[in-house]
């Protein structure tokens, strides 16, 4: 399976996200479904590049296929503190400008975007799948992300 | 990610952001839009019709933006949004606390 690891930093970030698109654009996904897999992306990464290395630097890998032109799977690890970011509550997004917060809203978009969202531990690996079709499932997926929703 | 000032209507001051506004891109994007409202530009028309991509970083720099121009009375108005970014607007709310007009014409008349 096509691989990329990487020192886990910001400089990185858009080389690692194009790794994952290209995976896409070869299977012809929509364009708007690209960019919606670039974000749930994004905010893992930037996750892992600002927290699972607190005292050190450290790598974070990716893999990635697309099965039969219609689910993209992918596994983002990392060798750092073990979290399961899925575990981060969801922020409530009918707050008022000034109650606002953004923090949680990174995995609240990852739940949104992907089908599907796996965590695991392995060894000294925190890894995590993420399954995207070709099209957004509607508001809800399988992992409820609580808050308000439509 | 490009940004630059096209004009002002009125006393609104109109910006037009194009590209991607991510984890790497944000700071500048806000930088940029607090040094116009420090030199005292507090009326923002921000043009996101040529914005492809943004995340929660770029939402947490619009949501610092705002809550500036709040303490000066001032304005901020986000046009013309398309696609994924109008999308993660409506996912994330923000387009309940931010005022979004369909284009730059809508938000001039805005009050």
């Amino acid at each position: 399976m096509p691989e990329i690891t990487s020192p886990a930093r910001m400089a990185h970030l858009e080389r690692l996200i194009q790794f994952v698109a290209r995976h896409a654009e070869t299977a012809h996904f929509p364009t708007q479904r690209i960019r919606e897999i670039e974000l749930a992306v994004e905010e893992i990464l930037v996750n892992i590049f600002s927290y699972a290395y607190p005292d050190t630097t450290g790598d974070v890998s990716l893999t990635c296929r697309v099965e039969d032109d219609l689910r993209l799977v992918l596994e983002i690890s990392d060798t750092g503190t073990p979290f399961n970011i899925l575990n981060v509550p969801a922020p409530n997004v009918a707050a008022g400008i000034y109650e606002r917060q953004v923090g949680g809203l990174g995995v609240f978009f990852v739940k949104k975007m992907a089908d599907e969202a796996h965590y695991r531990r392995d060894g000294d690996r925190n890894i995590l799948m993420l399954i995207f079709g070709r099209h957004r499932h509607g508001a809800e997926g399988q992992e409820h992300a609580g808050g308000v929703q439509k | 990610m490009e940004i630059e000032n096209t004009g002002k209507e009125k006393d609104r001051f109109i910006i037009t952001v194009t590209g991607r506004i991510d984890a790497v891109t944000a700071p500048e994007f806000e930088t940029r839009l607090l040094d116009w409202i420090n030199a005292g530009e507090t009326r923002l028309i921000v043009d996101l019709g040529g914005l492809e991509y943004i995340s929660s970083a770029g939402l947490r720099s619009i949501l610092t933006i705002a809550k500036n121009l709040k303490t000066k009375q001032g304005k901020l108005a986000l046009c013309s949004l398309r696609d994924t970014v109008k999308e993660v607007f409506e996912i994330s709310g923000f387009s309940t606390i931010i005022p979004v007009c369909e284009s730059v014409a809508a938000a001039v008349k805005e009050k």
